[in-house]
């Protein structure tokens, strides 16, 4: 059996770009807006390429769920380097939860001895597909992922977590689901660009999956948050500490 | 309608983490809740008896199993799993503890789960934040359905001590998978306050120009009593160790006072200091975005500012 890669990828808005609320309050404005890779699937791409090219993998396999313009975001990671596509299609975008019976459908089909996803996509900022994937996948997962050493049926992930670095082994298969630090990701040239328009890239309508695409969560409303408001300017240090004295921010 | 919430302690195996009082803090903010807190761990006792010490929480189950030594998300998420039946609610912190666990929990329930709870409208209505903090959205869970949620415990007040709940140990309802083993932890000690729980927080950006220029925020931070923390770009730089990060993708906090020293003020370092009390920024630059959103804002020359405030403490 081939030893395959499958990476999740999600298309959101740039990161550059500075989101507007829709005045109805019922979502984000994405029309004419610049979309692209989800920066962390991204790194989670760059990584798999990198195992592939140290030979600990044959294939890397990308996988995304969303209607068709998807394809474009699908077609750079061809460019970067992925051998082939996976498009599931469904208009209507996919809570985490879906998202995960999805990919676990591809799961079954592509097995992989290994699946890579980014810790969030910066849109909706959940961060559960990938843990959700490996409970449904009974596997195990590695979460925010700064490095991966892949040994003989398993991994030592060394994980970002609050109080510093944590080190799992994880048996293979297992999803990890990486974090900023793991990499940094190529700049794709222009003739990988042309060769990715030949490259394998297949859609499956989500229907074909046996795969509800249920809403379990009902967004009740979009709203700015609070804007904090501008203070003083003080002169000195002097000034500075004074203020702080006098407000009481340096004694508990 | 009444709800019963069970939420996960967050511990190191002897100490409660400072998160798992907020989840209580906002567990509490649903209406008629019976709050019930779960350890998982080796030897629950004392961890046990400070959740059992928190006010608001009614009881504390503890599920002993050595498996359990270590916060592994595979581990524990079936034997919450299988707890999770009765409750209306499952909670966590949304630290990397919680952030790792919890959606394994939600999957394993079949339920959707809802990130990063900032506010409770209701017991199944909750707002969080999306795009990085730039935009709050309003959620809805459907009433007959659990609710699996992390909490933004920069959101929510620790709840206080004093409380008596009763304690009652369980055997563990599953035997967890070994597919997963802990290896190590590079956890630096230190006997600084905790980055995430601070009342006071010395944070240093890219201007600070090296690792050893960073030293002189700690000596600050000890004047002060305070913890130091770093933007994402010094921490790129490596002048600070990750886990100090702030922001976005670091940790999100909201300490009484934050001192931004060097910090230019990306919207993602914002995103993670937005809810503190006073922001404090030093800035060469008068237009640094930084200074925004600081409650007070000096403009000049870091390496002149800090030791003389050093001195006037």
């Amino acid at each position: 059996m081939m030893k395959r890669i499958v990476v999740g990828i999600k298309r959101v808005v740039d990161y550059n770009v500075r989101i507007r609320i829709k005045p109805d309050g019922s979502g984000v404005v994405l029309d004419g807006v610049k979309m692209s890779v989800n920066p962390f699937d991204e790194i989670a791409l760059e990584e798999a390429l990198r195992i592939k090219e140290r030979a600990g993998a044959e294939e890397v396999v990308v996988a995304t769920i969303g209607p068709s313009d998807c394809q474009a975001q699908l077609r750079t990671c061809l460019a970067m380097g992925a051998d082939r596509a996976l498009h599931v299609l469904s208009d209507a975008p996919t809570e985490p939860l879906t998202t995960a019976r999805i990919l676990l459908k591809l799961i079954e089909r592509e097995q992989p001895f290994l699946v890579l996803l980014g810790k969030q996509a910066i849109d909706d900022d959940n961060g559960q597909t990938g843990q959700m994937l490996a409970a449904l996948w009974q596997r195990p997962q590695a979460t925010f992922a700064s490095k991966i050493e892949l040994g003989e049926g398993k991994a030592q992930v060394t994980r970002e977590v609050d109080a510093g670095l944590e080190t799992l082994e994880v048996d293979l298969p297992a999803v990890i689901t990486v974090d900023l630090r793991l990499n940094e990701p190529r700049y794709v040239k222009l003739p990988e660009i042309m060769k990715a328009k030949k490259k394998p890239l297949e859609t499956l309508p989500l229907e074909s999956l046996g795969v509800a695409p249920g809403a379990h969560l009902t967004t009740v409303r979009v709203a700015a948050p609070p804007q904090r408001q501008k203070g003083i300017q003080v002169e000195n240090a002097a000034a500075l500490v004074a203020t702080l004295k006098e407000k009481g921010l340096l004694t508990s | 309608m009444s709800a019963s919430i069970l939420i996960v302690a967050e511990h190191d195996g002897t100490t409660l983490g400072a998160g798992t009082a907020r989840c209580v803090a906002c567990a509490a903010t649903v209406a008629q809740a019976e709050i019930t807190v779960v350890v998982c761990a080796t030897d629950a006792s004392a961890v046990a008896r400070q959740a059992a010490a928190l006010r608001g929480v009614h009881r504390v189950l503890t599920v002993e199993h050595p498996i359990h030594a270590h916060p592994l998300a595979a581990a524990i998420a079936p034997q919450i799993a299988a707890l999770g039946g009765p409750y209306t609610h499952v909670l966590g912190p949304s630290s990397t503890f919680g952030k790792d666990l919890m959606p394994r929990i939600a999957a394993l329930l079949d339920t959707a789960q809802v990130s990063d709870i900032m506010a409770v409208e209701g017991p199944h209505r909750f707002r969080r934040p999306i795009y990085a903090g730039n935009a709050i959205v309003t959620v809805e869970v459907p009433a007959d359905t659990k609710v699996v949620g992390t909490v933004r415990t920069a959101s929510f007040r620790a709840a206080g001590v004093g409380g008596t709940a009763q304690i009652e140990k369980i055997d563990a309802p599953v035997e967890p998978p070994s597919h997963t083993r802990f290896v190590s932890t590079s956890a630096a000690k230190s006997d600084r306050p905790d980055l995430q729980t601070a009342a006071r927080v010395i944070s240093g950006g890219r201007a600070l120009g090296s690792a050893e220029a960073f030293q002189m925020l700690y000596q600050l931070a000890d004047k002060l009593g305070a913890a130091v923390g770093a933007s994402r770009a010094a921490v790129d730089a490596g002048y600070a160790p990750n886990e100090l990060q702030v922001g976005q993708t670091g940790k999100i906090i909201a300490p009484e006072l934050y001192v931004a020293i060097g910090i230019s003020g990306a919207i993602q370092h914002l995103t993670g200091i937005k809810d503190a009390r006073t922001i404090v920024a030093i800035n060469k630059d008068p237009e640094a975005p930084i200074f925004e959103v600081a409650d007070i804002g000096l403009v000049g020359d870091l390496f002149e500012i800090v030791p003389q405030i050093e001195k006037l403490l």
